[in-house]
């Protein structure tokens, strides 16, 4: 047993490596800071287009999420950390996560805020726009907040796993948190910073993973 | 427009890697697979387990499911690979992510099994024991096949979305499609095996991400 705290969980190490870590887990939380909200807004702004009544335009919509839907986030991020260089368009390692996790992200955004706005009855709709307010407004002040209620267990989840996917940024040397645990065990020879950060991960999102549960049992109460 | 196609659509500089490219692509098939074939019973069981209440197990089982729900997959894999050896487990790179992958996917199909059952009505239940069904018996012919039913459409999903993490066994150098890809690429210093690595995932995966669509939309519009 204490052997194994000593390889596990060695606090000298730990101690050692904290400061590394740290910063770690701010550089994820600044990716998060900035994927998330661009996430959110591009995938809104997909869902709401999808509702002009333009057969074209719902076509390059839908091609974009099913094809951001089925590429892995890993795939896109070395495309275009590697990829876009040659076409001259050098991203830093930040920006280059950003986009991907982006354009990952928002493909899955907007299928749930399209199920969301799909879900608002269509009378609310025509009372809005029957009171003079533009399309547009009636999507945002009406249809688009009832909708977001109704889909809200599946953004914070949805949120969940595009902030433990900001993980794969790593793998092109960003120093975030994951990143920053591996340099740490490479240069003392002792896993305890790969524990310390997958803890750090678990106390980060275990909240709002159960939060959701409870959201799902309570829908799936109310509905039986 | 010439830049584009001279190192992003250049495939004659691919002609001697086709079978590399090849071998890549069905391990990924492969990982996939297995992923999915271990993870979904697995979920299956736990779901299962559950129902007979045994309040130890149950928070065993509520706290592996959101374990595995809050870490990054990426996270378990590094873990998997650099952390389990000084346990004096040595997986190979694709065991340690397949087993990575695997155990995710069982944590999320549990969660999408159980809101199943807890959304079949009680009176399924009780008019299989009343007609003299075991319970046993009652769950694998009642039961069961409506929670099967409602979970086709979120499982999908999720093992999409996990079989894309196939992905991250990269990091730990599985010779999976998008490793074989990004070798390519820097051996030629042309990104056209990217475009190749993309194009296959996309044919791998986009049949899936459509069939969710036909899936929602035969859910939503079920057959009387």
């Amino acid at each position: 047993m204490g052997d194994l705290v000593t390889t596990f969980l060695n606090i000298d190490v730990l101690s050692q490596v904290w400061p590394l870590l740290l910063q770690g887990f701010w550089m994820t939380l600044g990716l998060a800071a900035v994927a998330v909200p661009l996430s959110v807004l591009t995938g809104i702004a997909i869902a709401m287009a999808q509702d002009v009544p333009s057969k074209l335009l719902r076509f390059f919509l839908i091609a974009y999420v099913d094809v951001m839907r089925a590429i892995p986030p890993l795939v896109l991020l070395i495309f275009i950390f590697f990829g876009l260089p040659f076409l001259g368009l050098k991203l830093n390692e930040f920006t280059a996560a950003v986009l991907a996790l982006t354009l990952n992200g928002s493909s899955y955004f907007a299928e749930i805020f399209r199920a969301g706005i799909e879900s608002v009855p269509k009378g609310q709709r025509e009372a809005a726009r029957s009171t003079g307010l533009s399309w547009y407004k009636s999507m945002i002040y009406v249809v688009v907040p009832q909708g977001t209620r109704n889909v809200l267990p599946d953004l914070i989840s949805n949120t969940v796993e595009l902030v433990k996917q900001t993980s794969i940024a790593s793998a092109v040397a960003l120093q975030e948190l994951l990143r920053s645990a591996q340099l740490a065990q490479g240069l003392l020879y002792n896993p305890t910073p790969l524990i310390a950060a997958a803890i750090v991960y678990f106390l980060m999102f275990w909240p709002f993973v159960r939060l959701v549960s409870r959201l799902q049992n309570r829908t799936a109460m109310s509905a039986a | 427009m010439d830049q584009i196609v001279r190192y992003f659509f250049d495939f004659s500089l691919m002609s001697s890697f086709w079978p590399d490219i090849l071998r890549g692509f069905l391990i990924t098939v492969e990982m996939s697979t297995l992923t999915i074939l271990i993870g979904i019973p697995l979920g299956l069981l736990l779901a299962i387990l559950r129902l007979y209440r045994l309040r130890p197990l149950n928070w065993l089982i509520i706290f592996y499911i959101d374990f595995f729900r809050s870490i990054p997959q990426l996270v378990l894999i590094v873990l998997a690979y650099f952390a389990l050896p000084y346990f004096g487990l040595v997986l190979e790179p694709i065991t340690a992510t397949v087993l990575a992958l695997a155990i995710v996917l069982s944590a999320f199909a549990e969660e999408i099994f159980w809101a199943g059952m807890n959304a079949v009505p009680k009176g399924q239940w009780e008019a299989g024991r009343s007609t003299g069904l075991s319970f046993t018996k009652t769950l694998a012919y009642i039961i069961l096949p409506q929670v099967v039913r409602m979970s086709i459409p979120p499982l999908t999903n999720r093992a999409i979305g996990i079989s894309k993490g196939t992905t991250l066994g990269s990091v730990v150098a599985v010779p999976e499609l998008l490793n074989v890809t990004s070798s390519i690429q820097s051996n030629v210093a042309n990104p056209t095996a990217l475009t190749v690595g993309a194009l296959l995932f996309l044919l791998l995966f986009l049949p899936f991400v459509r069939f969710t669509r036909w899936l929602e939309h035969a859910y939503a519009h079920p057959r009387s």
